[in-house]
């Protein structure tokens, strides 16, 4: 009796170790070597941090291992704070972050994998506008001004029918539902960007310091999902989301000078190459100053900039070689357009792109 | 345990010492004492790491935004306790009565479908719980709470501005409760099961209804196994992360409001929530509040063995 | 309301008073009609509010909430005049009961119908077989997911029950004085040890060996154990508790060793009890998701060995799926509930195997 059951769970083992070894079907071809490919590169690369960049990371990795069959490259999403601390403690070839390193940060640092005493390369290459989402019934899109939202984000103006709203949308039947500004829960970049448009646009409405945190009351959701979720869910809602996520939800036309401009990949771009680089930095150090006050004509000022974090030069000879590789596969046109396919990033322009080659190029 | 051999008893007989006794006594106490090691352990992370906080000025660490870490922390500690309260308070009676249900009202047959169903529930992930909180219950229990504030303002726990989105600490507590409750009931009802029929039987032909027979037979059996049940239960629930983090409007302001989207928030949600952009000095902070919520259970632990001990345990080992 | 107890009283007088097994008793089929009259009134009351313009549709669950209420209070009154306050008591305290279920039963059911009727929609042979390399958009699978949670919570079960019973056996059967005491207490804290608390630790402890950034396979099981201990150790000391004295002394006084006795008569006797809580231990790490994050990893390849490099887990693909969604976002959803629904099974076979173990080697008892 108990050795057929012994048996029947032997069976089970066996077939459980059966499927346990069985190869994932997309993957059959990646031990057989690159034969289709004239690829040298073999390796794996590991980067870490914004989870922002997620959608876009997924699609570069996605590309570049296509085009290098011997490659994988792993990026963990856990967040820009921990990707950057994962990278100075050298357990991370590259980092994303939504934001670039202080200078401080980068005059004290001891990179990890790289050679000490030589600088990193910073890339702004995930450039993403933030749209302002809102769910009112009949209403396709709004325009406003900064001072307006930025009463609404901080909890000034309450109701739909406000006349701060009312005097840029003539024509536009408002309601009088009450507002729920939604906001991220977790600290992020989104909301850094954000605050920090806010802040330069509208001083006197917008008086906290600006950070990734909150400093408002209103209604906190977690991730950029959690926030259209909350939008979506509710009624009379309004929050702030990477652009790529807004779905079906009415967006706000933000005030620019005299003219009104909905977020788009150009406009998010224009405002990236209108703005100066920081100063101070080494010359392949691309953080850029945003310049949130521009009045220039068709410039959406809401953007998220995401870097890419690489050394200059590599401890590792191997893990030089499949950074340069990988980045330069970034910014090249190739993997900017896969990236706005995926990801709805705004495609870095001609100018950046030498800068940041350049800044590839020096790699070693 | 009496045969146990009490070599200081002259009369009795010296119990003979067998190898395999001492090998898995041996085994037996060491796995004990390997937990305690573990323990100390993960305390030792914590107050290194958290060691910190405390020699850094506060202005130096911007999690904090000039307050200090104390400040911070204390609206977090209340609404994890305060969270975990109400969904204990949801979580615990229905819990036993699933669990009577299951192992004294329903047909046998039945009972075994329901208790394999009320285990499966105990492996849902808790992103779907918070998931489902999110999408499916905030909205869906929203107009009740806009007319609770409508009709019942003027009691403190329901006053008003309602939230907008229903994502206030009354749902996260809803949230928790579901989640606990195949914990608590799973457990109850097997230590309600492991009943010695002989008290049931006996309790019955005494002319008891069902619930006297219950009530004098099964609760006071099962009493040690409930709370046992309850304080696992109480740790899934101060411990619980992402679903708090999705279901919960937070923002750090203690109040016992139920219904506002202004709700306070919870240690282990605010550390999923800040860790993934914490960096430096600020991961220690979050790892700090981690140490306080490891404190919290241990007082609150303790508090439940005293509550335990004052009434002696009724087990077949002793 | 008020007609209700002349309604009874009329169906007790009804009856011949010799019968003395029915008399002083509600009928067979009263509990049934108070139950359809309280619907009826309480259909009766929300119609009402409807019409009156109070609510502006018909609220089903107000509406069975107040049936009963009404059917808890009327047969409590029934039965008190006809059958005395002890059994009044007693069929209140079962509707009470069967309520609480019922109520418990409809958040449940309601999960379980959102994750199956989302996560069906992709739960098809490629997500099965598929893993997420190279995949962009629509498509892909969870395959490597499936491995690594597999591996990763086998390993942790692997570390962990064999503590966790251990330490249980001792104390029940050996413990006495302050190590015991000091074990019970701890195990207790343990179980409040925040998740993510869990993985930072893991990640801390092998970050020291295999230095800084290490993600591992094995570290994700090792913050898994830190939660699953305590809860092992927690039910099967529970359960062993249960085993009456008089087994073990009848073992012992046929001369069997105390460990053969704990063996053979323990163990095998509270088999079905330590297997539950064994079961509830895996389910309640399965679906953790910060710890595995933090130390594990994230990765979109196939991994089998634990000790080398990232590897990914169901509920972190669900995460992040859910999270970073892309412009595909309903592919990358349907992912995730597909992600949740796979789990959910898994551990349902899990359920399955555990429950078959416990039926092979329980002895056969009286219930």
């Amino acid at each position: 009796m108990n050795s057929t059951r012994l048996s029947r769970a032997a069976v089970i083992a066996v077939a459980g170790a059966l499927f346990l070894s069985s190869c994932a079907a997309n993957e059959a071809d990646t031990a057989g070597g690159g034969s289709e490919s004239d690829s040298t590169l073999s390796g794996t690369l590991v980067g870490a941090g914004a989870s922002s960049q997620a959608a876009g990371q997924q699609a570069w990795t996605a590309g570049f291992q296509e085009l290098n069959p011997d490659t994988t490259v792993e990026y963990d999403p856990s967040g820009s704070g921990a990707g950057r601390d994962t990278f100075i403690a050298g357990g991370s070839s590259f980092a994303g972050s939504d934001a670039a390193f202080d200078l401080e940060e980068i005059e004290a640092g001891e990179f990890g994998s790289c050679v000490p005493d030589t600088g990193i390369i910073e890339i702004p290459a995930y450039i993403s506008p933030i749209a302002v989402i809102f769910n009112l019934e009949g209403v396709d899109s709004l325009n406003m001004d900064p001072a307006t939202i930025a009463g609404i984000f901080t909890g000034d103006i309450t109701t739909w029918n406000d006349p701060a709203i009312a005097a840029t949308n003539e024509g536009v039947e408002l309601p009088d539902t009450p507002i729920t500004a939604v906001h991220r829960a977790d600290e992020s970049g989104t909301t850094e960007n954000f605050a920090e448009y806010l802040s330069a646009t509208a001083p006197d409405v917008w008086d906290a310091e600006v950070s990734g945190d909150w400093p408002y009351g209103g209604e906190a959701a977690n991730q950029t999902t959690g926030v259209v979720d909350t939008v979506t869910n509710g009624t009379g809602t309004i929050g702030y989301a990477d652009a790529s996520q807004a779905g079906d939800l009415g967006t706000v036309a933000v005030g620019v000078g005299d003219e009104f401009v909905e977020y788009s990949a150009e406009a998010a771009a224009a405002i990236v190459d209108a703005s100066p680089f920081s100063e101070g930095r080494g010359e392949n150090d691309l953080a850029i100053e945003l310049d949130r006050t521009s009045t220039e004509s068709g410039v959406y000022p809401i953007v998220l900039i995401s870097y890419l974090i690489a050394c200059e030069e590599y401890n590792e000879a191997e893990a030089a070689e499949l950074t340069k590789a990988y980045l330069g596969y970034i910014i090249s046109d190739e993997g900017q357009a896969v990236a706005e396919e995926a990801a709805g990033i705004a495609p870095i322009s001609e100018t950046l792109f030498e800068r940041a080659s350049a800044a590839v190029e020096s790699i070693q | 345990m009496s045969t146990s051999g009490s070599t200081k008893a002259p009369a009795r007989i010296k119990a003979k010492q067998r190898p395999g006794d001492r090998i898995f006594a041996g085994s037996a106490v060491t796995a004990g004492s390997l937990i305690l090691a573990i323990l100390a352990a993960v305390a030792a992370f914590l107050i290194i790491q958290s060691a910190g906080v405390f020699t850094t000025p506060n202005e130096d660490i911007q999690i904090l935004q000039g307050q200090s870490f104390w400040s911070y922390v204390g609206p977090l500690v209340f609404g994890t306790l305060w969270a975990s309260f109400l969904a204990l308070l949801f979580a615990v009676p229905l819990a036993i009565g699933i669990a009577l249900f299951i192992s004294h009202y329903a047909p046998r047959r039945l009972a075994q479908g329901l208790g394999y169903i009320i285990d499966l529930l105990a492996a849902v992930p808790s992103i779907v719980f918070g998931l489902w909180g999110a999408t499916v219950l905030a909205p869906a229990v929203q107009p009740f709470y806009a007319w609770l504030v409508d009709n019942f303002g003027w009691f403190p726990l329901f006053s008003g501005p309602v939230s907008g989105t229903g994502r206030t600490i009354l749902t996260a507590a809803v949230v928790l409760a579901v989640m606990v409750l195949p914990i608590i009931t799973a457990l109850s009802r097997e230590v309600f099961l492991q009943t010695p029929v002989l008290h049931e039987e006996a309790a019955l032909a005494l002319g008891a209804t069902r619930w006297e027979m219950i009530r004098i037979a099964v609760l006071p059996f099962g009493r040690p196994g409930i709370i046992s049940a309850a304080m696992l239960g109480l740790g899934r629930a101060l411990g619980e992360t992402i679903a708090v983090a999705v279901v919960l409007s937070a923002a750090g302001t203690v109040t016992f409001d139920l219904l506002t989207s202004q709700n306070p928030g919870t240690i282990a949600a605010n550390i999923a929530l800040s860790f993934a952009e914490a960096y430096g000095v600020n991961v220690d902070v979050l790892i700090a509040t981690g140490l306080i919520l490891f404190a919290i259970t241990l007082i609150v632990n303790s508090l439940a063995r005293y509550i335990v001990s004052r009434r002696s345990a009724f087990s077949g080992a002793n | 309301m008020t007609q209700i107890p002349t309604v009874t009283k009329a169906g007790s007088l009804d009856r011949p008073i010799a019968n003395s097994y029915s008399s002083g008793r509600l009928g067979d089929g009263m509990p049934w009609l108070i139950l359809g009259g309280s619907a009826v009134v309480s259909a009766v009351v929300f119609v009402l509010l409807q019409v009156g313009g109070v609510t502006e549709e018909f609220n089903i669950s107000g509406a069975v909430l107040l049936t009963l209420v009404i059917y808890g209070v009327s047969l409590y009154i029934a039965s008190r005049l006809v059958e005395g306050s002890r059994r009044a008591v007693d069929r209140l305290v079962t509707t009470l009961v069967v309520t609480a279920f019922v109520i418990a039963l409809l958040p449940l059911i309601s999960v379980a119908f959102t994750v199956v009727t989302n996560g069906s929609a992709r739960f098809d042979i490629q997500f099965l077989t598929y893993s997420m390399r190279n995949v962009v958009g629509e498509g892909g699978g969870a395959l490597h997911a499936v491995i690594g949670t597999v591996l990763m919570t086998g390993a942790a079960t692997l570390i962990s029950v064999p503590i966790g019973l251990l330490a249980s056996i001792y104390l029940v059967e050996y413990g006495r004085g302050r190590l015991a005491q000091a074990i019970t207490f701890f195990v207790d804290v343990m179980t409040g040890i925040p998740s993510i608390v869990a993985g930072l630790f893991a990640y801390a402890v092998f970050a020291l060996i295999f230095g800084p950034g290490v993600k591992l396979g094995i570290a994700g099981a090792v913050a898994l154990s830190v939660l699953m201990i305590p809860v092992v150790v927690r039910s099967s000391e529970e359960m062993l508790r249960l085993v009456p004295n008089e087994l073990r002394e009848a073992a012992f006084a046929l001369g069997v060793p105390r460990w053969l006795t704990i063996l053979k008569v323990v163990i095998p006797t509270s088999i079905a009890g330590i297997t539950t809580g064994v079961m509830l231990a895996i389910a309640r790490v399965i679906g953790e998701t910060a710890p595995l994050l933090v130390a594990a990893g994230f990765t979109n390849n196939m991994n089998y060995d634990l000790f080398d490099g990232r590897m990914q887990s169901l509920p972190v693909f669900v995460y992040s799926s859910y999270v970073s969604q892309g412009i595909e976002a309903q592919a990358s959803l349907d992912r995730a509930w597909a992600g949740a629904l796979t789990l959910i099974i898994i551990v349902m076979l899990l359920n399955l195997i555990a429950r078959l173990i416990a039926r092979i080697f329980a002895p056969k008892l009286g219930r």
